[in-house]
């Protein structure tokens, strides 16, 4: 089991243990790996404690996601290769006359929860301890930030206190603003397998949409959108109206109850009124008070449903609070859960890659500022919190900071007010990124382009949910010129003249420099200004290379008191607040920050798909990936719909104050009436209108800076085209001129959807144009075939092409409506070696061949082929062409058959 | 005693009479039968595949004489004993040997007989037409002396005489009048396609072209053909299928009704109500026939009279052409180039030789076309004679009624199928 990396005599394979490069569940994963091809297969790691041997859809899927196609190998330089050492002096040079010019605040950092805690400890040094400003923010500002603070008000830090486990002992467990089935599918399968074998066991989710998590539920709370708080503070309010306080866990390890109940009861205590705001029935919602007022054991699930809200931070102590109350913390099956969205967020907070935060969970106090200092031997430290996501990007949308490095993020797509975003990116005077992929919109606005190991080349750490460190190994050594992005920091770092501080050889020296700032002064000091800090991985700061290569997963702390690590906080108090109590919170419910209007009456809902990773730039590579959801889309309820006309399956514009998208609508009762969802995912590589998040509202929470990007007023119109169509090819086209344009990769051909306001003239030869042909001649010069379909009255249209091979080559669909054939048969035809006569005849039908394979045709004047004759003579036992005329009529018209129907007996019977 | 049944003819309408009349009422007439061919009755659809030697005379013999004898019908055929005259006053026909037979009801089924161009040079050795197996004898016949051919007509009978002579080592040339060939089932586009496929087989063809005289030698036998437009081509036989007109003299003789053809009402009675006819020496509501389906429906209908069984009526149906020509599959019926009121659907696969055309007029299908891939002709005749609505099945017509089916349910294709039946 502890074989980490075992090689087979068998060809070059070998088998590889890491960690899963998507979501917070934080999977092991077991890679066999041929070097020779490039190629590995996974599976799940059977003792892996986040999955034990399960792997979700997108992780299955991680060796489809590996190739080199979509790889930026190289640097670049405003659009030019450049060496390394030119990039990292264009890099280092920009950056220093800048700071020189402006000061180092008009720098900045924009990091992400995929960067290894390696990657992120020097980025987070270089920024905070030598350039000296606190501005290197993450994208974990868009996903936990507001349960970061949340923790932080409560707990004095930022602690999950429980673990997975948890939920396998829990009786009640709540899922509140999470569609786990979809975007943590593996800890969503435990706790189905936990409630199949405890049929006692019950789960409520509270979502304002009905989600494939609701399978799972006992109760479904489908309350409106951003009213978590009303819900929870209506919860402490019936426990203690019902006597289900835990008084002595109050009063021994909390403080500031009285005011939290007053008023938790001043503004929900009513449940009438309650149930009222949160638009659900009195009775679900005492059902819910109830169960939760009954059952000891009660793991409550948050994620960015809660997270991504303008009153995020107060939900997430909403939630914190009525744990607190019933002293359901820390002990097995009980807590209040934050689940994150990336496969190293938690990684980052440790780190301090939040730009509130410092380094290794310390603030920016004066005494943690000279602590740190003195540990990274700077005397550069900035002094005061830096500028988080949003308000980072509109700093560079001012020009107050003039120089972003973006590591392994797509901001362009995924913050909210995209479109303004990318502006701000477009005028910065110097962007830096460094991502593995070549095109993301990010990439695209670069001036300095670093190509970054992916996933299959890292080698690192990364913590999941549960405060589980697990070790990212490589399968291959880094793909063309591509480097981890710690190397790449160092080396500018060295440039910016702080080389012994950045004298990284290897990732593990990283790590145990990490693990000893962690250990560094974690006590109460004498003077009394010191703290014990709950993270601590102080054991691990000497680990060996050896020991570092084949570390297991491991829950931190990990330090002399807990040398195996610690599942759980808090179960006797022992918070890290100054007086080790924790913090009840006194909330009062808000709203989100823009309501409906009458010119936006609609409220937009964003989240993910169970398919696709943030911005798709690498699960979009794996075809697999691509069939559950393929194109943006809008859900909205039927009422909604009806009011405007609309129908299941058109095109749709959402249009907010602040940007719009298209997308296909998909008509359902699993959105509250007034709400529409749309998926986060689509980026402009993949689609011309589908960024959801340019229509996003930019609200932030106040106190965590975390987006609102579960709420924004949006109108909802037909997208009115004239034209709709599909093209499928086997070589990547360029996009038809179209106003809608999704890509969609798929297995052996890339899928083209689009739709255009204006008609489309000769649409027979404007397909051929688009895949590349300038007619049939030009189709016929390079041997390849084509068939055409073409009803001109109905507008319907349809080209298929097939190379020398007899393969498919392409197929284009156009029609005037957006009802066209669901393409699922044409793409399974790109994967078969030739197209086969009866596929042929089918295949501008868009349908697969219907009805029996007759054979070929005996009788022509009634269509009767070979096949269907020689069953009808062996079943039915027919002995004459007169009987088979009685039963097929076959032979009973001109009668020119009748020769061969004698031999077809003859032949059946012998 | 029985009524006495005389049938006047002994070819593919005919024939089908009398296996219909035997399914039916096997008993209730005497029946005698007179043929100017000296055979049973054989299949004269399967003359092209005789021709190109694709099938003995053995197998396209339909009936054979111990049928009739099976059956008590009285069979007398060859050229002594065809009809030469018909007395309705006293209900006797007399034969060219001088024989007499009383009916109580005759049939006539004299069928028709090949125009001939009426030029010059039309009654020279080598100048032929292509009906009957005495035709195909003096085809063979010219094969093993000669070496080439012209067929006037690119029709289907002109198309498989010209294929059949060219399999057998001919060198072949069809000349016809139009700018494709078999130019009325098939459109200008798939008429192309089957020059095309024909060409790539070793036909040769004259088209637009207007014959104008055919020379002969001093032995009285072919050598050239000349054209309107000056040219020539050396020939040693002539082939004319240009068209066929319905045999009605011995009708027209008797003071029978005739125009065109042995005028006959929806029950197929002529203007003596004794006297029927049915096959292509008659006309119907205007129309002549050609083809074997409608031959076989109006030997239905007759018999569903002649047993006294019911009231049928014949009705006139577009018909279904194919051409006989192995390896050559086309289909095509109704209003193949449809008018300004109608709507086309196209269907190309053009390296697989493969076109299609369904015309449709107010959603119903009125003409089909059908070039290389014919599998679904069937289906496209039963909806155009049911005259089917063919608003839902529409977007999945062209891809066949298996398609239709499963998106369309059968009900649709079912029902009418069955509603039809039910009125014939």
């Amino acid at each position: 089991m502890n074989d980490i990396i075992t090689t087979s005599s068998q060809e070059n394979l070998t088998t590889i243990h890491t960690t899963c490069a998507y979501c917070g569940v934080g999977c092991g994963v077991e890679a066999e790996v041929n070097q020779d091809t490039r190629t590995a297969t996974v599976k799940g790691l059977q003792h892996h404690p986040s999955n034990y041997g399960r792997l979700c859809s997108k992780g299955s899927a991680l060796a489809d996601t590996i190739g080199l196609d979509e790889r930026l190998l190289q640097p670049e330089i405003n659009g030019k290769a450049a060496s390394w050492d030119r990039a990292l002096n264009f890099v280092s040079d920009g950056f220093q006359k800048i700071i020189d010019e402006h000061g180092p605040d008009a720098v900045a950092f924009y990091a992400s929860g995929q960067l290894l805690t390696e990657d992120y400890y020097v980025a987070n040094k270089l920024m905070k301890g030598f350039i000296g400003s606190g501005n290197i923010d993450t994208n974990s500002r868009l996903c936990m930030s507001s349960s970061v603070v949340g923790h932080k008000r409560a707990f004095g830090t930022d602690t999950v206190p429980g673990c997975y486990e948890d939920f396998e002992q829990a009786e009640l467990i709540v899922l509140v603003g999470s569609n786990t089935a979809w975007c943590h599918p593996v800890l969503f399968q435990r706790i189905k397998l936990h409630k199949e074998n405890n049929p006692n066991v019950k789960v409520v989710v509270v979502d304002p949409r009905a989600t494939a998590t609701c399978d799972i539920a006992d109760l479904h709370l489908q309350v409106n959108l951003g009213t978590d708080v009303w819900l929870f503070n209506g919860l402490l309010s019936y426990l203690a109206d019902n006597n289900h306080l835990d008084s002595g866990y109050i009063n021994g390890h909390c403080q500031g109850f009285e005011a939290a109940l007053k008023e938790a009861q001043t503004s929900c205590g009513d449940a009438a009124h309650n149930a009222d705001a949160l638009g659900i029935s009195e009775e679900d919602l005492n059902t819910f008070y109830t169960w939760f007022g009954t059952t000891e054991k009660v793991v409550t699930l948050y994620s960015q449903g809660v997270n991504q809200s303008s009153s995020g931070t107060d939900k997430v102590n909403s939630i914190i609070n009525a744990h607190l109350a019933t002293g359901r913390i820390g002990r097995e099956g009980m807590g209040p859960f934050s689940m994150t969205g990336q496969p190293n967020a938690m990684g980052g907070r440790d780190v301090g890659g939040l730009a509130n935060t410092l380094a290794g969970h310390m603030d920016f106090t004066e005494d943690n500022i000279e602590r740190v200092g003195r540990f990274w031997q700077s005397n550069n430290m900035a002094n005061k919190p830096g500028l988080m996501a949003v308000d980072m990007f509109d700093a560079i949308d001012e020009g107050k900071i003039k120089a972003v490095w973006i590591m392994a993020t797509n901001p362009a797509v995924s913050m909210p007010n995209a479109d303004k975003v990318k502006k701000a990116l477009q005028k910065c005077e110097l962007v830096v990124v460094s991502d593995c992929i070549a095109d993301t919109d990010t990439v695209a606005l670069a001036n300095v382009k670093l190509p970054a190991i992916g996933w299959s080349e890292k080698d690192g750490t990364v913590t999941n949910s549960e405060r589980r460190i697990s070790r990212q190994r490589a399968l291959f050594p880094a793909a063309g010129n591509a480097r981890a992005d710690w190397w790449m920091i160092c080396k500018v770092a060295q440039r910016l003249g702080f080389g012994e501080a950045f004298n990284f050889n290897h990732s593990a020296d990283i790590f145990r420099e990490h693990a000893a700032l962690s250990g560094f002064e974690n006590h109460v000091s004498e003077n009394g200004t010191g703290r014990r800090r709950d993270f601590d991985i102080s054991l691990l700061q000497n680990l060996s290379d050896e020991a570092y290569e084949t570390l297991q997963p491991i829950q931190w702390p990990v330090n002399k008191q807990h040398p195996t690590g610690k599942a759980r906080f808090f179960a006797h108090g022992e918070f890290y607040t100054p007086s080790q109590k924790a913090n009840f919170l006194a909330l009062t419910p808000k709203l989100p920050k823009h309501l409906p209007t009458q010119d936006y009456p609609l409220a937009l809902n964003s989240g993910r798909i169970r398919d696709q990773w943030h911005t798709m730039s690498r699960t979009a590579l794996a075809p697999q990936l691509n069939q559950h959801i393929s194109e943006p889309f809008v859900q909205m309820h039927q009422e909604d719909a009806r009011a405007r006309n609309l129908l299941d399956g058109q095109l749709v514009q959402v249009r907010s104050r602040w940007g719009k998208m298209t997308g296909r609508l998909n008509i359902t009762s699993d959105v509250k009436n007034g709400d529409i969802f749309a998926p986060m995912h689509w980026t402009a590589q993949l689609s011309k209108t589908g960024r959801i998040n340019s229509a996003v509202n930019p609200v932030v929470d106040q106190f965590s800076k975390q987006p609102e990007s579960k709420h924004t007023p949006v109108q909802v119109s037909s997208f009115k085209a004239s034209t709709y169509g599909f093209m499928l090819s086997r070589d990547s086209i360029s996009w038809p001129e179209c106003d809608y344009v999704v890509e969609v990769n798929g297995k052996q051909h890339t899928r083209y959807e689009f739709a255009h306001k204006q008609p489309i003239k000769n649409p027979i030869m404007q397909m051929l144009n688009w895949l590349g042909l300038k007619n049939e001649a030009a189709a016929k010069a390079q041997q390849l075939e084509v068939l055409s379909y073409q009803d001109e009255t109905s507008e319907l249209y349809r080209l298929a092409i097939l190379n020398q091979q007899g393969q498919l080559q392409a197929v284009a669909f156009m029609a005037p409506t957006h009802q066209l054939p669901e393409p699922t048969w044409l793409a399974q035809q790109f994967e078969k070696e030739s197209l086969q006569t009866r596929a042929r005849h089918a295949i501008l039908s868009g349908h697969a061949p219907a009805g029996e394979d007759i054979g070929p045709i005996v009788c022509a004047c009634f269509s009767v082929g070979q096949k269907q004759l020689e069953k009808a003579i062996k079943e039915q036992g027919l002995s004459s062409t007169k009987e088979i005329g009685v039963c097929l009529k076959a032979g009973t018209n001109c009668g020119s058959c009748i020769p061969e129907l004698k031999q077809l007996i003859t032949k059946c019977q012998s | 005693m029985k009524a006495k049944l005389v049938l006047i003819g002994n070819g593919m309408a005919g024939a089908k009479l009398l296996e219909e009349l035997m399914a039916t009422c096997p008993d209730k007439y005497d029946i005698s039968v007179f043929g100017n061919e000296p055979y049973g009755n054989y299949n004269r659809i399967m003359l092209s595949p005789l021709l190109s030697g694709e099938k003995t005379l053995q197998e396209i013999m339909v009936l054979d004489r111990p049928w009739y004898e099976e059956h008590g019908i009285a069979l007398q055929v060859g050229v002594n004993k065809a009809i030469t005259h018909l007395d309705r006053t006293s209900k006797i026909v007399t034969t060219r040997d001088g024989q007499k037979t009383s009916y109580d009801r005759l049939i006539i089924a004299t069928g028709s007989q090949p125009f001939i161009l009426p030029i010059e040079g039309k009654q020279l050795n080598g100048v032929m037409s292509f009906r009957d197996i005495s035709d195909v004898e003096k085809m063979l016949k010219a094969c093993d002396q000669y070496k080439k051919a012209v067929v006037i007509g690119a029709g289907l009978l002109g198309l498989e005489a010209a294929m059949g002579l060219c399999g057998r080592g001919m060198e072949v040339t069809v000349v016809h009048s139009n700018v494709v060939p078999l130019n009325r089932q098939l459109d200008v586009e798939a008429g192309e396609l089957l020059q095309q496929e024909l060409q790539a087989r070793g036909l040769n063809f004259k088209m637009n072209a207007k014959t104008q005289r055919i020379e002969g030698d001093e032995h009285g036998q072919v050598t050239a053909i000349h054209f309107a437009d000056g040219s020539s081509l050396q020939t040693d036989i002539v082939v004319m299928a240009i068209g066929i007109r319905p045999n009605m003299k011995l009708a027209q003789d008797a003071g029978i009704h005739c125009e065109k053809g042995i005028v006959v009402s929806d029950t197929l009675q002529t203007y003596d109500p004794t006297i029927y006819a049915l096959g292509e020496c008659i006309q119907h509501r205007g129309g002549t026939f050609g083809l074997v389906a409608p031959l076989y429906e109006q030997a239905r209908v007759l018999t569903n009279h002649l047993s006294e069984h019911g009231v049928a009526q014949y009705q006139t149906l577009p018909s279904a052409t194919k051409l006989k020509v192995t390896g050559i599959n086309l289909f095509s019926v109704g209003a193949i180039n449809g008018d300004e009121h109608c709507e086309f659907l196209f269907y190309r696969d053009k390296q697989q030789g493969i076109y299609k055309k369904l015309v449709l007029k107010n959603n119903v299908l009125v003409g089909v076309v059908l070039y290389g891939e014919t599998q679904e002709g069937a289906f496209y005749n039963e909806l155009l004679d049911n005259k089917t609505d063919l608003t839902a099945m529409r977007p999945y017509l062209m891809f066949g009624k298996a398609l239709c089916e499963d998106q369309c349910g059968p009900a649709i294709a079912e029902a009418k199928t069955l509603n039809v039946s039910n009125a014939k």
